[in-house]
């Protein structure tokens, strides 16, 4: 752990992850949908600017174009908001990019309501949900920048699609450079027996935090699960903290329909049953306001990770299922 | 290409024997569409009869290919973006040695490599999935893209269907091809006037579909579809046209060669009965001689 949290976008590291990649991998290559200032993709397209096509504003053609590249050998990054990318091209990814299993990255930024000030619009709370539901398709949420660069590094050694979701607002840094990410493996960031805490993205930090309250004050422990992988989920990280602390709380900055709490309900309902209690976007569309704001409306402060982990204990306790 | 039996090589100009072949070719094409869809009861045969000549000059004629060496990286590639016309495509892959002739029986069956839509994991010289209409031309392009980065010779070839015009990414493409230069690229309009739910005119008119090309850009040729001479004239001409890329509007006729198929919208989606298809085949066959 960083001593000393800064804050950087994983939106950013992003974008400085494609340059260190480029610099390595011939392959790849990056299209973006005109917002590459906004997805930071304008680093590589300044460094390798034979390698970086703006495909304008269209992200189905720029899906597809991706798809050609891909089928070519290329390692396609594409890039746009996260809204587009899942929703508006969303049958493309389906069509020529999973379907027919080809190298295609996706990074997708803007990702839930910490977009803030542009609204519903251009808040993404369902793309996990999209993308996980496609075949084949693996599905990466980073915590930090750390983990989204070692996410961008994983998913170009990986063959076939990956959706990697990103985020606008500064996160607090909290993996050290020696973490070793592996696509499909949860990091345990934080023992404990109480109940656990399963994360991801932006909810990460917010966990760790809600952790160490409930140890100062309530003298709960609760373990904490980073798990940047929604698909291919590690099972075997969900059963064992479901069997071992008997009660879970999921956060995330999306729909609690079809993303990491769902996946975490379908893991525990076959394996291991225990009381799941979900933070995140409660089925609402986001609006406009600071991030800030916006997390405190839909419930996704560590204060509610807290509130929500007492009621998972309780529930265990209560036998209450 | 490497091997001299099953590659396609072009050779400069098309001689009096060449049109002999092509037209063999694209009325066996006629008869596995014909054979298949009767056989799995399904299918689109009209929209696969009209492209027949178009299909048989580029994969006999036109494109660099080699079907023992599907991967080739140097090879020219095809996307058929109207996925319907699988069974078309499929009847020259076999024909091009990409897979047994006999396999084209078991198009759309369980277990099947021929899927009911073109499927490039399932099947040996697909090179693109398609069947999700306004696609094709967008991943050409990508084709394209990837083979000027790496400076091979390869050039890309797209068929639509022109009903499939109605669908918008075709044109978030075209101005792509254009803004990018791909004169690597050649598409083909099967523009045979017909879709499922009627005349194109009728369901969405879409007149002047040259003009339409023109005005984004591209270089743009008008040809009889089923003429073989025009069909490889024009694939020369997309060759030499520097700077910019090439459609051609290939005028063609829905369920060609078939009497009872000819510009007949029912077509479009419904298979022959196993007697239907054989007197097609009797039809096709008397036509030859």
């Amino acid at each position: 752990m960083a001593d000393v949290p800064k804050k950087i976008a994983t939106r950013a590291a992003y974008g400085k992850a494609l340059v260190k990649l480029g610099e390595v991998n011939p392959d790849v290559v990056v299209l973006d949908a005109d917002l590459a200032k906004s997805t930071k993709t304008d680093e590589f397209a300044a460094r390798f600017p034979e390698r970086f096509f703006d495909m304008g504003i269209a992200e189905a053609d720029m899906m597809g174009t991706a798809a050609g590249l891909a089928a070519s050998g290329k390692i396609p990054f594409a890039s746009t908001f996260a809204v587009f990318a899942a929703g508006r091209a969303f049958d493309q990814v389906r069509q020529v990019i999973a379907y027919p299993g080809l190298n295609v990255k996706i990074g997708a930024s803007h990702g839930g309501i910490t977009v803030g000030e542009d609204g519903a619009s251009h808040q993404s709370v369902e793309d996990v949900a999209l993308m996980r539901a496609i075949p084949g398709m693996t599905v990466i949420v980073p915590a930090d920048a750390v983990e989204t660069e070692k996410a961008v590094f994983a998913a170009a050694k990986h063959g076939g699609p990956v959706y990697i979701r990103l985020g606008r607002s500064g996160v607090p840094v909290i993996f050290d450079d020696g973490y070793g990410f592996r696509i499909g493996r949860a990091a345990l960031l934080r023992e404990g027996g109480d109940v656990t805490i399963i994360a991801c993205g932006v909810l990460v930090a917010s966990a760790l935090e809600a952790a160490s309250r409930l140890a100062e004050r309530e003298g709960l422990s609760a373990r904490v699960l980073d798990m940047a992988t929604i698909k291919p989920a590690d099972e075997e990280a969900v059963v064992a903290a479901a069997c071992e602390t008997g009660a879970i709380v999921t956060a995330e900055e999306h729909n609690v329909i079809g993303g990491l709490g769902s996946t975490v309900c379908e893991i525990t309902a076959g394996r291991c049953p225990v009381p799941v209690e979900r933070i995140g976007i409660q089925d609402a569309f986001g609006q406009s306001g600071t991030p800030e704001e916006l997390l405190r409306a839909y419930g996704l402060l560590s204060e509610d990770i807290v509130k929500a982990a007492l009621r998972a204990v309780e529930r265990k306790r209560s036998g209450v299922r | 290409m490497l091997d001299g039996d099953t590659c396609c090589c072009p050779v400069t100009g098309l001689a009096e024997d060449d049109v002999r072949m092509l037209k063999e070719k694209a009325r066996q094409l006629r008869v596995h569409v014909l054979r298949a869809t009767a056989e799995a009861g399904s299918g689109h045969p009209g929209g696969s009869l009209s492209s027949a000549e178009i299909l048989a000059t580029l994969y006999f004629k036109v494109m660099r290919i080699s079907p023992k060496d599907p991967g080739w990286p140097d090879r020219d590639r095809f996307v058929l973006s109207k996925g319907h016309a699988a069974p078309a495509l499929y009847a020259v892959l076999a024909e091009a040695g990409f897979f047994p002739v006999e396999e084209l029986l078991t198009l759309r069956k369980f277990g099947s490599r021929l899927q009911g839509h073109p499927s490039m994991k399932h099947t040996p010289g697909v090179e693109m999935s398609t069947g999700s209409l306004g696609q094709g031309l967008s991943t050409a392009n990508g084709m394209a893209l990837a083979a000027r980065l790496d400076g091979r010779p390869t050039r890309v070839y797209v068929l639509l269907g022109d009903g499939e015009l109605e669908e918008g990414q075709v044109w978030e493409a075209a101005m792509t091809s254009v803004h990018r230069k791909l004169d690597n690229l050649t598409a083909f309009v099967d523009h045979n006037g017909l879709q499922i739910d009627g005349p194109v005119r009728d369901v969405k008119s879409l007149d002047n579909v040259a003009a339409r090309w023109r005005a984004f850009g591209w270089h743009v040729l008008e040809i009889d579809g089923h003429d073989i001479k025009a069909i490889f004239a024009a694939c020369e001409e997309a060759k030499a046209t520097k700077g910019r890329p090439t459609v051609v509007v290939a005028r063609t006729v829905k369920g060609r060669g078939v009497p009872f198929m000819e510009n007949a919208v029912d077509w479009h989606g419904k298979a022959p009965s196993h007697e239907q298809a054989e007197e097609a085949v009797r039809r096709i066959e008397h036509d030859a001689l």
